[in-house]
C-alpha cells in the first residue's frame, strides 16, 4: 500500500503526450505491440507502392474528353467515353425521352427504402403505406401504360436493369425464403418434403443454368402463342434462387431459438402464426440478419450474370464499351473499375445498414 | 466451380437441341408471323467489333446488324422494325430453335453437323473467314506447326475450339487450351500472358492486333487453319423464310456486282432508271420476282436503300477505313480476286 502523506494534492496535469492527440492514437491504434508495428510499417509500404501509380494512372495523366479511344494514349487511364455513354450504362437502352422515368422512379426509391429501413421518421404511417405502394408506381413508371407511352422491358438495361432484378429478388426472396423456412421445420409432411425438395434442388443448381432455362428451355415447353416476359422470368428466377438460401439462413435463425419458447408461447394460448409472428420470428431473424444481407448482397451481385441470357446490365454495357470499335483496347480496365465502383458503393451501402441494424437491435435487448 | 457450371451447362444445351425433334417445329409461315408482330426478331452477337455493337446513342450498328436491317426493309419496309435479340455462342441455336428469333445473323460458321444435325439451313455466307493464331513476336515461332506445348486462349462453344483440337492432333503435338468466353475476355488474357497465343477467326485476330498498344510486336501466324464461311441461318423447314433471307443476301452482293449504291438506288430504280435488264429485274422495275417471294416489287430496292450494297456495308463496318481495317481479301467479289458470287437475278 501506498499513501501520500503530505495532504496537498497534486495538480491535475494534461494526459502524457503519447496518449492522447494524434501520437495517442497512432500509439494506440497502429503501434501498440511490435507485431502491429511491422504490420503498419508493411501497409504504409504497400499503400505508397500502390496508390500513387493508381492515381496517376486514374486522374492525372487519365484522358477525359474525347469521341474515340484514339485520343487516349495508353499512359493514364481513358476516361474520354464517360462522357457518351454514361446513359447507356445507367439507363441501357430505355428511350432518352423517357429517362425522367427511371429518375423519377429512383427518387421516389429514397423515401420507399427510408420508411421500410428507419423508424421513427416524421409521417411514419403514411410513409409505410407509401413504401408498400411503391413497386406497383415503379412498375407503372417504368413499363408504362395507362396513359404512359409503354416501354417493352427488352430495352431495360444497364445499371438500371441491376436495381430492377435485385431490388425485386430482395424484396419477394425474404418473405418466400421465410415460409420455406417454415416449411423446412413444418411437422406436415407434405410441406416439409416440399420445401425440402424445392431448397434442395434449388440450391443443386448454379444460377445461370436456372436462368438458361428460364429463357431457353421454357419457351419450348409453352405454346409458342404463349410468352413470358423476359425480364419476369429472370426476376421469378433469381427470386427462387435467393429465396432457397434465404430460407436456409433464416432456418439457421429459426434453430437457435430455445424449444421452451415455442412452448412458453403454447402455454399462454397462442396459435402456431402467433407464436412464429410474435415470439420466434423476431429474435430468429435478429440472429439471421448478417447472413440475410449476405444473400442479398450476393443476389445483387449475381444480377449480372443476365449478360449470359442477352440482356445487357451495367456491365453487359460495360463489355459492349470494350468491344466498340471505337474504343476497343483503351477501356478494357476502366469500363471494369468503374463498373466495379458503382457495385461497391451499393454493395457497401447494404453491409453498413446491416451493422447499423444489428447495433440497434442489440441496444434494444438491454 | 466453373467446371461443374460448364458441365451442367452443356448439358442444358444438349437438352435444348434434342428438344426440338420433341416438340416438333411446328414454325410454319415465318414470314405470315413477321408480318403480324410487324417486327423481325434478328439474332445479333452480345458485342463484337465490326460485327453487331450499340454505338454512342445505344442503337446498335455493326456488319451483322445491316444484314438485319436490309431484311427488315425488305419485307417490311422499314429497317427500324427490328427487336434485336443479343445470343452467346451457346444459346444461339436454342433460341432460333424455340422460335425467339426468325434469323440469326451472329457470325455463325457454315457447318455440316449444323446445317444437317441440328435442322438449321444457312442461307448463305457473308463473310468468309478462316481461324488462325495470334500470337507476340518474342515467342520465337513463325509457324503454327512450332506451337507444340503452347497454352492457347480460345473461345468456348465455337467452331474455333473443334479446329483448334482437330489441328494439334493432326500435327501431333500436344497443346494446353485456356477457355475464355467472350472476345474481350480473351484480348485481356492474351495481353496478361495467361497464353502464349490466342487463336480466333483471322479478321477478329487482325482488329485485335490493330488495337493493341505496340502491334508491330505481334504477328498472326501465317496457317489458316479452318474455313470459317459466316452467314445467317434460320430454322430449317419453312422454304420461302429461307429463299426470301438468301436472296435479300444475294440482292446486296449482286447490287455490287451491278454498281447499284445506296445513293443511286432510288434513281436506278424508276422506270427507264436503268438500261441494264439485271438491275431492272433486281429493282423491281421489270419482271415479278419480288410476287415470287411472297414480297412486293421493290423488297430488293428498299433493302439497298436502307444499308447500301456489300461493298458499302463492309467499308462502314471492317473496311480500311474503319478501327479495324480489314482488306476485302477472300470476301471481294468474284471478279476482283475474292470468291463473292452472287447467284444471277433471273
Amino acid at each position: 500500500m501506498f499513501f501520500r502523506d503530505q495532504g496537498e494534492m497534486l495538480p491535475e496535469r494534461p494526459a502524457p503526450i503519447t496518449e492522447v492527440g494524434i501520437v495517442g492514437w497512432l500509439r494506440i491504434n497502429l503501434f501498440s505491440s511490435y507485431g502491429n508495428t511491422a504490420l503498419t510499417l508493411v501497409s504504409a509500404a504497400l499503400l505508397a507502392l500502390i496508390v500513387p501509380p493508381f492515381v496517376a494512372w486514374g486522374l492525372i495523366d487519365a484522358q477525359f474528353s474525347g469521341d474515340t479511344g484514339a485520343v487516349c494514349s495508353g499512359v493514364g487511364a481513358c476516361w474520354a467515353w464517360l462522357d457518351q455513354r454514361l446513359g447507356q450504362f445507367f439507363y441501357g437502352f430505355y428511350p432518352a425521352d423517357a429517362h425522367w422515368r427511371v429518375n423519377v422512379t429512383a427518387l421516389l426509391l429514397v423515401p420507399a427504402l427510408l420508411y421500410v429501413l428507419v423508424d421513427n421518421l416524421p409521417g411514419a404511417k403514411f410513409g409505410r403505406w407509401f413504401s408498400y405502394v411503391y413497386p406497383l408506381l415503379a412498375a407503372y413508371l417504368l413499363v408504362g401504360g395507362f396513359g404512359l407511352e409503354v416501354i417493352s422491358t427488352d430495352k431495360f438495361g444497364g445499371f438500371m436493369l441491376n436495381m430492377v432484378v435485385g431490388l425485386t429478388g430482395i424484396v419477394l426472396s425474404l418473405p418466400v425464403g421465410i415460409l420455406l423456412a417454415l416449411g423446412r421445420q413444418s411437422r406436415l409432411p407434405v410441406i416439409r418434403l416440399l420445401s425440402i425438395t424445392f431448397i434442395e434442388a434449388v440450391r443443386g443448381v448454379p444460377l445461370i443454368t436456372l436462368l438458361f432455362v428460364a429463357i431457353v428451355l421454357l419457351q419450348l415447353f409453352l405454346p409458342p402463342e404463349v410468352s413470358l416476359d423476359q425480364l419476369l422470368r429472370v426476376i421469378i428466377m433469381v427470386t427462387l434462387f435467393a429465396s432457397a438460401y434465404m430460407a436456409e439462413v433464416v432456418r439457421g435463425g429459426l434453430q437457435a431459438i430455445p424449444k421452451g419458447q415455442i412452448e412458453g408461447a403454447q402455454a399462454v394460448g397462442l396459435g402456431y402464426w402467433q407464436t412464429m409472428r410474435l415470439i420466434v420470428l423476431p429474435q430468429a431473424l435478429r440472429i439471421s440478419i448478417p447472413g440475410i444481407v449476405n444473400t442479398f448482397i450476393g443476389l445483387f451481385k449475381d444480377t449480372t450474370l443476365v449478360i449470359i441470357i442477352g440482356l445487357f446490365d451495367l456491365l453487359g454495357h460495360a463489355r459492349l464499351l470494350q468491344t466498340n470499335p471505337d474504343w476497343i483496347g483503351d477501356v478494357d480496365h476502366e469500363a471494369y473499375l468503374f463498373s466495379a465502383a458503382v457495385f461497391f458503393v451499393i454493395c457497401f451501402l447494404m453491409s453498413r445498414y446491416s451493422v447499423s441494424l444489428e447495433k440497434q437491435l442489440s441496444q434494444d435487448r438491454h | 466451380m466453373i467446371a461443374t457450371t460448364r458441365r451442367v451447362l452443356s448439358c442444358a444445351v444438349l437438352a435444348a437441341f434434342a428438344l426440338p425433334g420433341i416438340v416438333g417445329t411446328a414454325h410454319g409461315a415465318t414470314l405470315d408471323d413477321v408480318r403480324a408482330a410487324d417486327e423481325l426478331k434478328c439474332g445479333i452477337n452480345t458485342g463484337l467489333a465490326g460485327f453487331a455493337n450499340t454505338d454512342d446513342a445505344g442503337n446498335w450498328v455493326g456488319f451483322d446488324v445491316d444484314y438485319c436491317k436490309a431484311l427488315a426493309a425488305a419485307v417490311l419496309g422499314d429497317a427500324s422494325k427490328i427487336q434485336y435479340v443479343s445470343l452467346t455462342g451457346k444459346n444461339r441455336f436454342p433460341a432460333l430453335q424455340a422460335g425467339e428469333i426468325e434469323v440469326l445473323a451472329r457470325n455463325t460458321t457454315w457447318t455440316f453437323s449444323r446445317d444437317v444435325d441440328l435442322g438449321l439451313t444457312f442461307v448463305g455466307v457473308n463473310y468468309y473467314d478462316g481461324q488462325g493464331f495470334l500470337g507476340p513476336k518474342s515467342l520465337g515461332v513463325s509457324s503454327a506447326t512450332e506451337l507444340d506445348g503452347a497454352s492457347v486462349c480460345i473461345q468456348t462453344g465455337t467452331t474455333t475450339e473443334l479446329n483448334l483440337a482437330d489441328f494439334f492432333r493432326t500435327h501431333n503435338m500436344a497443346y494446353e487450351p485456356v477457355p475464355i468466353e467472350t472476345n474481350s475476355e480473351a484480348r485481356a488474357a492474351y495481353e496478361a500472358d495467361r497464353c502464349d497465343v490466342y487463336t480466333s477467326d483471322a479478321s477478329g485476330l487482325a482488329a485485335t492486333k490493330a488495337t493493341f498498344d505496340n502491334p508491330d510486336d505481334h504477328m498472326v501466324l501465317p496457317e489458316i487453319i479452318s474455313k470459317e464461311p459466316l452467314g445467317p441461318v434460320v430454322r430449317q423447314g419453312d422454304d420461302q423464310w429461307a429463299d426470301i433471307t438468301r436472296w435479300v443476301l444475294n440482292a446486296l452482293i449482286s447490287a455490287e456486282e451491278l454498281g447499284v449504291t445506296q445513293a443511286n438506288v432510288e434513281a436506278l430504280a424508276q422506270d427507264g432508271g436503268s438500261d441494264n435488264p439485271e438491275v431492272q429485274r433486281l429493282l423491281g422495275s421489270e419482271g415479278s420476282m419480288g410476287a415470287m417471294l411472297g414480297l412486293d416489287a421493290d423488297w430488293a430496292a428498299r433493302a439497298i436503300m436502307a444499308v447500301g450494297n456489300y461493298s458499302e456495308i463492309f467499308a462502314r463496318h471492317l473496311g480500311p477505313d474503319t478501327r479495324l481495317g480489314l482488306e476485302r481479301g477472300l470476301n471481294a467479289l468474284y471478279s476482283a480476286g475474292g470468291i463473292l458470287y452472287s447467284p444471277p437475278f433471273r
